[in-house]
């Protein structure tokens, strides 16, 4: 059973990586880079689950929570060119 | 007062994550805590934002309500997916939320971002802009159905 | 019991199993951007939700059903922010979403016509 959820996932992933490779622009490939994360954190569980090791958990919270900024983070730099950019200011600091 | 009940609510976190409970642990749990609550105090503006308790009531009848409308938009959407002929009329609207604070209209967008089949692209004072994936799912939000039961869920407050 | 909670937790992992596929596929079948959000909200609500609620009811009442939990809340919260963030940005970016129908400029009874950015 969870041999196939594992299997299915992988599935997924190749697709999200297809339409990361296929593009056709950044937010695309900034779209599908967050669709890895949050199938990679499925998938870390369902690996904890297939070898009995539930602290795999642990990194999937981590995971979660980085996925977030790392997508925002890749935005800005893309919108600014500057992930130091300041809207009040309108320019670099 | 707020400073300890972060510092609870952290070292309650901390204890549910860990799982193992020695001495050194639990101790090394409560002073990361108490730490962090000092750091959030000077990081974070003190508002009546940052202690969501008193909008529990709310929760417990609005997202069981927006939990079901999910998996009924998700269905849709799936319907949509897996069609040969992919059926889709994107539709851009604008949509009026009628929340009083700034808490209420985030969560009105959030949970139409979270409805498969509606993204919310912009928003401006009480103005949203909406994305929906066909066009019978930009009329059912323009019909404000949502929009009222988030004001009643922010009315509980 | 066991094998009753065995069996549930089979169909809603399967199920789950299901809807992160179509998610997948819509990723890459949808014709634009904004539409394939649509897709992968898919993922996100229905197919984690189900698959994790599986992983959930053969871990019983223990610490990992509450780190489930925890992993399922944060992608909650989480993920429609990165979908709008990035589908205003997109728009700002001027990336046109391909329409069958423009509602934007529908009268409102209240409020200004709204910019291309969602700004008035």
């Amino acid at each position: 059973m969870f041999t196939g959820a594992a299997a299915a996932l992988l599935v997924a992933l190749a697709l999200a990586i297809l339409r990361a490779i296929k593009g056709p622009t950044v937010f695309d490939r900034a779209l599908a880079g967050n669709t890895v994360g949050s199938l990679a954190i499925l998938l870390l569980a369902v690996v904890g689950f297939l070898t009995g090791r539930p602290e795999f958990l642990d990194i999937a919270l981590t995971y979660g929570l980085l996925n977030l900024i790392g997508t925002l983070a890749v935005l800005k730099f893309f919108r600014h060119g500057d992930l130091a950019y300041d809207p009040e200011e309108g320019r670099e600091r | 007062m707020r400073l300890i009940g972060l510092a609870t609510f952290l070292f309650a976190f901390w204890l549910a994550l860990s799982g193992h409970y020695t001495a050194f642990l639990v101790g090394a749990g409560l002073a990361s805590a108490i730490l962090c609550a000092i750091a959030a105090r000077r990081v974070l503006p003190a508002d009546s934002e940052s202690q969501p308790l008193r909008l529990l009531v709310g929760t417990v009848t609005y997202y069981p309500w927006l939990l079901w409308e999910i998996v009924k938009s998700a269905w849709s959407v799936t319907k949509i997916i897996i069609d040969p002929r992919l059926p889709i009329s994107p539709t851009m609207t604008r949509v009026s939320a009628s929340q009083r604070t700034a808490a209420g209209i985030a969560t009105y967008g959030n949970s139409i971002t979270l409805t498969p089949g509606t993204l919310t692209v912009g928003v401006a004072g009480n103005q949203l802009l909406v994305h929906a994936l066909t066009r019978d799912g930009a009329l059912d939000l323009e019909s404000g159905r949502m929009d009222r039961r988030v004001a009643r869920f922010e009315g509980t407050a | 019991m066991a094998l009753l909670i065995d069996i549930a937790s089979g169909a809603l992992i399967a199920g789950g199993c299901f809807f992160i596929l179509v998610g997948a596929i819509g990723l890459v079948r949808m014709p634009d951007l904004y539409t394939r959000a649509h897709g992968t909200s898919v993922i996100d609500t229905l197919g984690a939700g189900l698959l994790i609620l599986g992983l959930m009811l053969q871990a019983g009442w223990t610490l990992v059903t509450l780190k489930l939990l925890f992993v399922l809340a944060i992608s909650f919260f989480t993920l429609p922010v990165v979908a709008h963030a990035l589908a205003q940005a997109a728009l700002h970016e001027n990336v046109a979403p391909r329409l069958a129908e423009d509602r934007r400029q529908r009268a409102l009874t209240d409020g200004a016509p709204v910019g291309k950015d969602g700004e008035p």
